[in-house]
């Protein structure tokens, strides 16, 4: 017997998913831009498609990054997702080793066990598949009850807070919840009347519930396992779980070069449909930790943008911290699609500006740029201007007399036109100072000018730029023996990966301590992000208070950072701990060889620098 | 004979303990630090008739006879109450009282933390109370090279109605100070220029409309806006920038010297003091007091009064009414108990 | 109508019986850090465009609260976003958030 209409359910599913993920795939590839495609044909035969291979079996069934995050988290998807993997690629060598040879349909190795006891049985294999097979079962069934746990207990699982789902996901969960269960019954209850498993089947089928009617529930279970089958493949596509097909299409692409643009774009749809709703990316977000504020991150935003349009609160509740990219399992570009949702918002016209026309920098070989910001903090330019003034930099401070906006706020905001024009007069104008070497304390405008401006000349952040006079020897410090926490501002360690040089330059001064490992690309916002509209100032203090509490080590006499808004930011939340530039910091403990002074021509800064 | 404590020898303090003392009470005042008169002690002239402060801190001093007596140097660090009677620590001495007063004034706000005024970072930007300073040593403003200043601006509400440094409140009597300080640098320079930035001039007292008024005939400037950011050009002159918000124009001058009216912050310690007497501070920081009209010196605990400016910004006048009114308060209640 | 060269000038006059004050309340609704302002200045005194135009997120505010609602939102446009006014606001009103109200109050409030 090689059929049996229990079959039905699970054969209809199979093949409506079946045939739903050939015509997305093909939709999605077809519609990507001409370029991406052509990009993607030249490098499918390469060493990228094996990469992508690999990834697609790292991250789709082992899940190595939710591993890093939480073991356990991490093998209950692990249990599910490579459980059933094994199952499915198990169960098919099973079947196809049995003489009645090996094209079967595709129901036969799932329910394969319900057809075997028919079969003459094949002593060489039969032992090590039904073993196996059970093994795999209790694996997935071990997944599934932490699943299960999870729902009470998220805590265990290392998540604080787990995703509100919609309808159709409860559906399709609860649907993929009794699979497992249901096959481990039927299994069992075939076990217990033809003894055909192993260790875990056979156990449950002769010892656990050989009291039931067996013979009733025989079929019953076998039509209930392929139901649940059914319904989860037909749900899957208008579900969270669409992300299984969309993740490995989304893999191969990512790997191929496809990324983001400046719109939303079909990347952006694979994207969308490849995020799981796994719900990492809230406990990510401190406005869920520090605010409450926990139905607006990115588990909801894509999934309200897959289905349709995300509401002005959840498009504009957002610090733009790039946590939740850096703790996305998926990898999928949060913060770009965010961005780009923003766009489509404009509320800021290109003609908002014509008032800049008539603005200059003067001439400059090194260009110190302070920024908005950074006028703020009058003491980080003078530090930073006094360690130049000791390297014997030749430098003009070309926003002394007032900076022209980088761009930065209006881009996270959405507003590309706007920030267009203040992007193309800086440019113009940094480029006809004639510098040779554009340097800023401002991690926003570093990050700016390095990304969207399209400048001849290299951009260095101060802390870089400090870093290779300290390295060529123009700057000595002495070791001070202060303990110091480095705090690593968003937009330099995620914006820009700077997190190396800050503290290296910090270490010719101060011993580094810190209290968290929220640091370098983890590290937490200080709150006073320009990404965000609509949180008040308290909201913002208690981020700043929050995110001192966990990273200041209790050793530490100062914070330093390397951002102005960061500095201010945490200086007005708290008087707890002084916090300061890593120039400051860098200024103090600077050493000046005896006739280096002498060599130096004597502005007043220097003076000063000397005197300090 | 009953005992009053009274923490605190500033002018609340020395006033509350004489008149308790008058009264025939046993009362001991402890300071902290090394001379008794608060700051008042450290300030040249007082508004609004510019008396030499040193005459009232003086007099103050004089009732300090043997009863009351006073501990200088002397900081409680524990305070216990037991049946009624309070046991003050300091230094592991152990001082009895059957009321106490706290009276421990004010300390004023660290102007460092309005960073971008510049204090502790540019030469010529000092607070209200280094000018009463300058004006007690040399009768006029220095410098940081020696020069005395030809273009000085005063700086209103620096750690005052400021939510960026939690100082949301009022200090009351940092305007009326900017103004008498101003005509006095007038009359000791001249040919200054003076410019006052200010938001409201909250000019509440006897008299004080008058100096607002007298400054105003000598020629202070008046502009109504809050600094915003101070900049250090050459030769250590300061640019300040500002709105000047009667003509909605941005507005930015360069001056020989910034003088930041520092408000007053609740003192240091205090809040461990009021801990241990089961005391918790109002929302500013300062001590509470349960009711603000018909008795604004006492606190949610039996035998535990306060007066001064550690219950809030106050002048020399108020902080005298309140020691008068504390000493009535804690009279009354040694009677009844 | 004959066209004489002049015509009766709108009375330069607050008339706050007839003022349009529906964006003020509109504001002060999303955000009731709208109405914290005490007019210090700080705002525009540190602003980045201020420095360039004539721009005044006070004047801005003071405008829309004399119902003087177009040319509010016309100069709301001047801003760069920048933030610096959110970090000097003694009274801490949520001035880029107001901003972005008053923006898109363009959308829907323009009479």
């Amino acid at each position: 017997m090689r059929y049996h209409p229990f079959t039905l359910p699970f054969s209809i599913g199979l093949g409506f998913i079946m045939l739903y993920i050939i015509v997305m795939w093909t939709i999605w590839i077809v519609r990507l831009s001409r370029r991406e495609q052509k990009i993607v044909w030249k490098r499918l035969f390469s060493f990228r498609t094996i990469s992508a291979i690999w990834e697609s079996i790292r991250e789709g069934l082992l899940h190595r990054n939710i591993f890093k995050r939480n073991v356990l988290l991490g093998y209950m998807h692990m249990s599910l997702a490579f459980g059933w993997f094994m199952l499915i690629v198990l169960g098919n060598l099973e079947a196809r080793l049995y003489p009645h040879g090996v094209i079967n349909p595709p129901y036969y190795p799932i329910f394969f066990e319900f057809f075997r006891h028919d079969l003459t049985p094949l002593h060489e294999y039969e032992e090590i598949f039904t073993f196996l097979m059970d093994f795999f079962l209790l694996m997935v069934i071990s997944g599934v009850s932490l699943a299960f746990f999870k729902r009470f207990r998220s805590r265990t699982l290392g998540m604080k807070r787990t995703t509100r789902h919609i309808l159709i996901d409860r559906i399709a969960i609860t649907a993929l919840w009794f699979i497992f269960p249901l096959r481990l019954f039927a299994e069992s209850v075939t076990a217990g009347l033809y003894n055909t498993g192993h260790f875990f089947t056979n156990f449950i089928g002769q010892w656990v519930i050989y009291n039931l009617p067996l013979d009733y529930l025989y079929y019953p279970a076998w039509w209930a396992y392929s139901i649940a089958l059914g319904v989860f493949f037909i749900t899957m596509p208008f579900s969270r779980y669409m992300h299984i097909p969309a993740e490995i299409l989304l893999i191969f692409l990512r790997k191929y070069g496809v990324k983001e643009k400046e719109s939303h774009s079909t990347f952006t749809k694979i994207e969308l449909s490849a995020c799981s709703r796994c719900g990492i990316c809230i406990d990510a977000c401190q406005l869920s930790t520090s605010l409450n504020i926990s139905d607006t991150q990115p588990a909801y935003f894509i999934r309200d943008l897959r289905y349709s349009q995300p509401n002005e609160r959840l498009r504009e509740t957002c610090m733009m911290c790039m946590r939740c990219l850096e703790a996305c399992p998926v990898g999928i570009e949060i913060t770009r699609i965010r961005e780009n949702e923003r766009r489509e918002h404009p509320l800021f016209s290109a003609s908002s500006y014509g008032y800049i026309n008539g603005y200059k920098y003067p001439k400059a070989k090194v260009a110190y740029f302070a920024g908005c910001m950074g006028h703020l903090t009058p003491s980080v330019i003078k530090s930073t201007l006094a360690l130049f003034d000791a390297a014997n930099v030749d430098y003009t401070f070309i926003d002394k007399n007032g900076s022209i906006c980088c761009g930065r706020p209006l881009q996270m905001n959405g507003q590309v036109e706007a920030a267009k024009q203040l992007i193309d007069k800086n440019n113009h104008l940094i480029g006809e100072s004639g510098a040779e070497v554009l340097v800023t304390s401002c991690p926003i405008c570093a990050r700016e000018f390095a990304t969207s401006y399209h400048l001849a000349i290299p951009v260095l952040h101060h802390s870089q730029f400090l870093l290779e006079l300290t390295q060529q020897k123009r700057l000595n410090f002495n070791q001070s023996g202060l303990k110091v926490t480095y705090h690593d501002p968003c937009e330099l360690s995620r914006g820009l990966h700077i997190t190396s040089e800050p503290r290296e330059l910090l270490q010719h001064a101060v011993i580094l301590s810190n209290g968290s490992k929220e640091t370098e690309s983890k590290s937490l916002c200080c709150g006073g992000s320009l990404g965000i509209t609509n949180i008040s100032m308290a909201e913002r203090n208690k981020i700043a208070t929050d995110t001192l509490n966990e990273i200041v080590a209790e050793s530490s006499s100062y914070l330093a950072t390397a951002c102005p808004m960061c500095r201010k930011t945490f200086a007005n939340a708290q008087d707890k701990i002084k916090v300061l530039d890593i120039a400051e910091i860098l200024e103090k403990n600077l050493n000046f060889a005896p006739e280096k002074v002498s060599e130096k021509n004597q502005s007043p800064i220097k003076q000063q620098a000397v005197i300090s | 004979m009953k005992k009053v404590a009274v923490i605190g020898g500033g002018v609340t303090g020395l006033e509350a303990a004489s008149q308790l003392a008058q009264m025939g009470y046993t009362v001991t005042v402890f300071e902290k630090n090394s001379a008794a008169g608060g700051h008042v002690s450290k300030w040249d002239r007082l508004f609004p008739n510019r008396r030499h402060s040193i005459e009232v801190v003086n007099e103050l001093k004089s009732y300090l006879n043997g009863n009351p007596a006073i501990y200088l140097s002397t900081a409680i660090n524990k305070v216990t109450k037991k049946d009624n009677r309070f046991q003050l620590e300091a230094y592991n001495q152990v001082f009895e009282a059957d009321a106490v007063l706290i009276a421990t004034g004010f300390e004023l706000f660290p102007a460092e933390r309005k960073e971008e005024y510049g204090y502790g970072i540019y030469d010529n930007v000092i607070t209200s109370a280094e000018l009463e300073g300058m004006f007690k040593e040399n009768g006029y403003p220095v410098k940081r090279n020696g020069d005395k200043p030809k273009r000085l601006a005063f700086i209103h509400c620096v750690g005052s109605r400021d939510e960026k440094v939690k100082r949301p409140y009022c200090s009351k009597v940092c305007c009326v100070t900017a103004v008498k300080q101003a005509i006095e640098v007038k009359e000791a320079i001249p040919e200054a220029e003076i410019f006052c930035l200010y938001m409201d001039l909250r000019m509440f007292g006897p008299g004080y409309e008058d100096l607002y008024k007298e400054a105003q005939q000598k020629g202070i400037n008046f502009i109504r806006g809050r600094l915003s950011e101070a900049s250090e050009l050459e030769g250590s002159r300061v640019l300040i920038k500002t709105e000047d918000t009667l003509s909605s124009k941005p507005l930015k001058m360069s001056v020989d010297m910034v003088v930041l009216m520092v408000g007053m912050s609740p003192a240091q310690g205090t809040d461990e003091l009021i801990a241990a007497l089961g005391l918790q501070p109002n929302k500013d920081g300062f001590v509470e007091i349960t009711d603000y009209h018909l008795n604004p010196v006492k606190t949610k605990v039996d035998g535990v009064f306060a007066a001064g400016a550690c219950t809030g910004p106050n002048n020399i006048t108020d902080s005298i009414n309140a020691a008068r009114s504390a000493a009535v308060e804690i009279h009354k209640y040694l009677n009844n108990k | 109508m004959i066209d004489f060269g002049f015509a009766p000038m709108e009375v330069s006059v607050h008339n706050m019986d007839t003022a349009d004050l529906s964006l003020a309340h509109w504001i002060n609704l999303h955000d009731e850090t709208f109405n914290h302002c005490i007019a210090c200045g700080s705002c525009a005194a540190t602003c980045t465009a201020g420095q360039f135009t004539n721009f005044s997120f006070r004047e801005v505010c003071h405008a829309i609260r004399r119902g003087e609602i177009k040319s509010a939102i016309d100069e709301s446009e001047k801003c760069m976003l920048c933030g610096k006014c959110t970090l000097v606001c003694p009274r801490n009103v949520n001035t880029r958030n107001i901003i972005m109200l008053i923006r898109k109050a363009n959308l829907t409030f323009r009479p």
